[in-house]
């Protein structure tokens, strides 16, 4: 299926929640949150990301993969033995659900890097290029199969159907963790493709997004520029790929980034002062490709951060709020309530401006 | 009068319930527990009142014709969504969207409201359509307003905050926005330009800014203490230089 | 002995509605009217031109093509024929004025733009923000920054950068080839709408300094008026290695047309002729053009994007790749649509490529090495209209070169005869007479409201792409789809068949 691609637009709800001290909490709560906004989805996509779901096996990369057959099992089985250790491997815990048809082979993997393989590359960070290749190789190059998530102590939960089916199904109830986003999305054709349902991920990164990428063929062109394939029928790992680029590998702040993907307006850059002034230009000289333009919300996270954004002239809505240590962000407020009727604050995202929640230093994850 | 638990119930349920019992004559409807459920409002078309207890969701009195909805808590996006008649109180907060080509009633929101309010506003023949909003407001409020009256007042506003975002009246060609304090010039659109208040002015704060400040418990001469301005198009045709032959 | 050769027009004049005003006989610079006792034509010197029945009071002049019969021929088609009878009397070269316009098969008119439909919304560019800055330059692939006690900051140093209003700049012309009021105008009218213009090789005259910073000035093969004063004025150094209706072939300004005012802003004698052989003779090869390159970043201490100017030719994209590591901030690649002052015609109608394959070729070849952010791509030849500047922005452009449609806002009626110095509108002529026709203030507003009719279609476009930034569009061919391409061609646009 990868391999023809066309893009599917969609719509969708979106919902996340994390808690800055690290406090784990089982999949139920998202699960209810993001059944709040059925309207929002049609059936025809639901997923969750999950961070601090295996401490036991915390360093290792847990690869979530969707398998179309058992020869493209085989095949993918064949590319992590030469590349990885595989500690443990095993199918994704699932339970018959009323409303998910024909799941694919879903098995998960603890990995480590086998050390002689990992010297081709020379650099600091080369672990996690060696991740990102290796996700890049099985999703373009072996039919038939798909890494769903690639990062270390998280998972990602996806597959057709309504969103609240789906966190059944994968029996996200016996999962604890310190930050879930969620998605039910509303796609205006019918792939059928679980590989196709949002969150996307790479390495920790997680993505859950509303709306549509309107710049999506630059954006692309762009990112395969830097060796990212996109072939995976959606605008969404665009985003996830952006935050790879420009945070992991370029080092760009986290916050910047963000206002690289949602820039100011011109007239407000020439308005700032002159340091101001010469940093945004620059921003926008330098990453005008990776701009995302178009209507968007989306919810990105990692192993420290739940990251909320919107486009630059707020085509989709958000909502964020805070309880204690818990930071809440979904396309509706409703969303937030269901789980959480008292907040201490509540408020409506603005235009491109990032929401950024952060662990706090020392929280045990 | 008819008291509603909406927890957890399909918002085609709730409504079907409100719009039967008003059919048959129930005229005071109080709604608890509500979250999320949409169009409240919509489709009732007559004169009750809807007391809301929880957040209502998207399109809250969309279309109405007559409703008085009291919303005892925020609201979400596109709150009277090419509304007619009827009025809106929201205690609290409200999304983006909001009033979306209204051509008449009022919708009252105490606190902040979204991106594109009042957007496609208009009037016709004795229908006026008025929003006010107690605190600030996103980008792009009023947005090819063609009718009707808007109040933006910043009640909650901090020193140095902006009372509105950006493209404030962009495309506006018709009616009028009541500022309380003063708006930076780059903020506004380019159709629009900012005018004192005469007399009629004065009689149209007190008919509508007075029902808001008696719906929220405000007093209306302090709320009168800072200075008022209006925006109003500075032209029907701003784009004469568009388009050759 | 006169040609035998038939007039290309007949110059038709209503005597009865002719008021003798002899305003024609005036305005023809071909010198194809005379007047005895009322106005007579020497048709086969009207170059339809279009002057006289412009200016004629009473609406009493139109131009004809000669409806002579020629004995039909799918092959032998009678423009050959003339043109070889013409050959046959004089044994010269065939000359030309302006671009290619042999019927070649265009490829923007076999691309069609994308629109939104509900999945996402088209934006009102009138009324939200829609932006076209665009900034030529090289840029790095990543930025670095720093904390800083107030927050934190930059820490790259860009390389220069030029910033535009809207992605276009004027095409290269110099002064010699076209009147200095022309170059006036198009100062003028670079410097109101926030773009640039390019001296072409002739040098910068003094009297347009005060616009130097919309200025891109050229170095070309035979250095004409190239010192550092000149250096020092442009927005851009630009080394002109080729030019689409030539490539390969370089120029030749006639003693005739050096007149004082050309010759101090070239800095040659009065009455010389002025040679531009084809290769510069310091560059033999890419790493001779590096070495140029970097000699101008010398000269103008690094302030300012050297750009490198090539007409598209077959291997393009290698060359390009070259020109980028070669160490050029901006690429301006020239199809062989591109116009010129004077040019062999068979050189500009069977010489080079189309810019719609070579601007795609470049775009990609930069891209798979991963230096596209190195330079800024310039594309020329033959941009017609605000759909071909869409269409070729997304195929990858950051902005494009328009000579033609400029020199038609200011008059120009495209009658392909620039080089006979003779244009009756005062732009391609250094005819004093001629050249105060055109009045530079009234061309610069034409030029003006150009750029400003073609920029408010743009973002139309754009609005409808759901985009509010150019970059958004620039280089997404997902945003463009063929209509009538062959498999290859659409391979080679990178763009999918409609439908698709």
């Amino acid at each position: 299926m990868q391999q023809e691609f066309e893009r599917i637009p969609s719509g969708c709800a979106i919902s996340g929640i994390m808690s800055t001290k690290g406090r784990r909490m089982n999949g139920e709560a998202i699960i209810r949150s993001i059944a709040l906004m059925h309207e929002r989805s049609n059936g025809l996509g639901g997923g969750f990301a999950a961070y601090g779901i295996y401490p036991d096996f915390k360093d290792h990369y847990a690869f979530h993969m969707i398998y179309h057959s058992e020869q493209s099992k085989m095949d993918a089985e064949a590319f992590l033995e030469e590349n990885f250790i595989i500690d443990r491997s095993e199918p994704i815990p699932t339970r018959v659900t009323p409303g998910i048809t024909d799941p694919p082979i879903l098995w998960r993997y603890f990995l480590q890097i086998k050390p002689k393989r990992l010297i081709v590359f020379g650099r600091v960070d080369s672990p996690r290029a060696f991740v990102v290749n290796a996700v890049m190789t099985i999703n373009n190059s072996i039919p038939g199969a798909f890494v769903a998530s690639s990062g270390q102590n998280m998972g990602a939960f996806k597959g057709v159907g309504f969103p609240e089916d789906i966190g059944r199904f994968y029996r996200l109830d016996e999962y604890e963790a310190y930050i879930w986003t969620s998605h039910g999305r509303f796609p205006t054709n019918t792939p059928g493709w679980w590989g196709g349902a949002h969150p996307f991920c790479l390495l920790d990164w997680s993505v859950v997004h509303n709306g549509e990428i309107s710049s999506y063929g630059i954006n692309k062109r762009y990112l395969e520029m830097f060796g990212y394939c996109c072939e995976l029928q959606t605008d969404t790992e665009v985003v996830a790929y952006l935050f790879d680029l420009l945070h992991r590998q370029q080092k760009v702040p986290l916050r910047l980034v963000c206002q690289a993907l949602a820039p100011p307006f011109w007239k407000d850059i020439d308005m700032m002062d002159e340091a101001q002034r010469q940093m945004y230009t620059a921003i926008r000289q330098v990453y005008g490709p990776g701009m995302l333009n178009g209507p968007f919300s989306f919810v990105v996270a990692s192993s420290r951060y739940m990251i909320g954004l919107n486009d630059r002239i707020k085509l989709r809505p958000m909502t964020c709020a805070v309880k204690d240590d818990l930071v809440f962000m979904a396309s509706e407020e409703s969303a937030i309530r269901e789980i959480s009727p008292d907040l201490d604050r509540v408020w409506t995202a603005k235009a491109g401006e990032p929401i950024i929640a952060e662990l706090e230093e020392g929280a045990a994850v | 009068m008819m008291q509603i638990d909406a927890r957890g119930m399909y918002y085609r349920d709730l409504n079907k319930m409100i719009k039967e019992a008003a059919w048959a004559g129930e005229t005071e409807f109080i709604l608890d527990n509500v979250n999320g459920q949409r169009y409240i409002g919509t489709g009732v078309d007559r004169k009750v009142n809807i007391t809301i207890n929880g957040v209502p969701g998207n399109d809250l009195a969309a279309f109405a014709n007559g409703p008085v909805i009291t919303v005892n808590a925020n609201a979400q996006d596109a709150i009277g969504n090419t509304m007619n008649d009827g009025l809106v109180v929201v205690h609290g907060l409200a999304g983006d969207v909001l009033g979306y080509a209204m051509r008449g009633g009022r919708i009252y929101i105490k606190d902040d409201v979204g991106y594109r309010v009042g957007i496609h506003m208009k009037e016709y023949r004795r229908q006026v359509p008025v929003i006010i909003a107690g605190g600030r407001a996103g980008d792009f409020f009023g947005e090819y307003m063609a009718g009707g009256i808007m109040m933006l007042l910043g009640l909650n506003r901090k020193p140095g905050q902006p009372l509105a975002g950006d493209y404030l009246g962009t495309g506006m060609h018709g009616g009028v926005i009541y500022l309380r304090g003063e708006v930076a010039a780059y903020r506004l659109g380019k159709e629009v330009a900012v005018f004192a208040l005469d007399d009629g002015d004065e009689k149209t704060l007190q008919k509508y800014l007075g029902e808001f400040c008696d719906c929220f418990g405000l007093d209306y001469n302090q709320v009168r203490e800072e200075k008022f301005c209006k925006l109003v198009p500075v032209s029907h045709r701003p784009y004469g230089r568009l388009y050759a032959g | 002995m006169s040609s035998l050769i038939p007039a290309e027009f007949f110059v038709r004049v209503d005597h009865q509605r002719c008021r003798r005003c002899k305003r024609c006989v005036m305005n023809c610079g071909f010198g194809a009217l005379s007047f005895q006792d009322r106005v007579v034509a020497d048709h086969k010197k009207c170059v339809a031109c279009h002057r006289c029945a412009t200016f004629c009071p009473e609406g009493a002049i139109t131009i004809e093509k000669n409806p002579l019969a020629y004995k039909e021929s799918g092959h032998w088609l009678p423009e050959y024929r003339k043109n070889i009878m013409k050959q046959a009397e004089t044994g010269g070269m065939l000359l030309t004025g302006m671009g290619n316009d042999r019927p070649y098969f265009s490829y923007f008119d076999h691309m069609v733009l994308d629109a939104c439909q509900v999945t996402n919304p088209s934006i009102d560019p009138l009324r939200e923000p829609m932006e076209l800055r665009t900034y030529l330059g090289s840029k790095p692939s990543a930025l670095e920054f720093e904390e800083a006690p107030d927050g934190v900051r930059l820490k790259t140093q860009l390389a220069p950068q030029v910033k535009l209003d809207t992605p276009m700049v004027f095409g290269a012309m110099s002064y010699g080839s076209i009147s200095l009021n022309a170059h006036r105008a198009l100062a003028r009218a670079a410097k109101e709408m926030g773009i640039l213009m390019n001296t072409g090789e002739g040098g910068l005259h003094k009297d347009l300094y005060p616009f130097s910073d919309r200025i891109i000035v050229q170095v070309a093969s035979g250095r004409f008026g190239v010192n550092q004063e000149y250096l020092n004025h442009g927005a851009v150094v630009e080394i002109k290695i080729g030019q689409g209706a030539k490539p390969g072939i370089g120029g030749h300004l006639p003693g005739e047309k050096v007149s004082q005012e050309v010759s101090e802003t070239r800095m040659i004698p009065l009455g010389t002729d002025a040679l531009s052989p084809a290769p510069h003779h310091d560059i033999y090869s890419i790493e001779d053009l590096a070495q140029l390159i970097y000699a101008l970043k010398e000269a103008t201490n690094w302030t300012r994007p050297v750009s490198v100017k090539i007409a598209a030719v077959h291997n393009v994209a290698a060359i390009a790749s070259g020109i980028a590591r070669a160490g050029a901030d901006i690429i301006y690649i020239d199809g062989f649509r591109g116009g010129t002052g004077a040019a062999p015609t068979i050189i500009r109608d069977h010489v080079g490529i189309p810019i719609e394959m070579a601007l795609a070729a470049v775009d990609d070849r930069l891209r798979k090495e991963g230096i596209r952010n190195r330079v800024s791509l310039i594309c020329a030849g033959g941009i017609r209209h605000a759909g071909d500047m869409a269409k070729a922005i997304a195929l990858g452009a950051d902005a494009v070169a328009i000579g033609t449609a400029a020199l038609i806002a200011m008059g120009c009626h495209v009658c392909q005869k620039c080089h006979t110095g003779n244009c009756s509108w005062g732009i391609a002529t250094q005819r004093p007479e001629l050249v105060r026709r055109l009045d530079p203030e009234l061309a610069a507003e034409h030029l003006c409201n150009l750029i400003r009719a073609w920029s408010l279609e743009l973002k139309e476009i754009l609005g409808a792409l759901g985009v509010n930034a150019v970059e958004s569009l620039r280089g997404s061919r997902e945003r463009l789809r063929g209509v009538g391409l062959s498999r290859v061609d659409l391979d080679i646009l990178g763009i999918k068949p409609a439908g698709r």
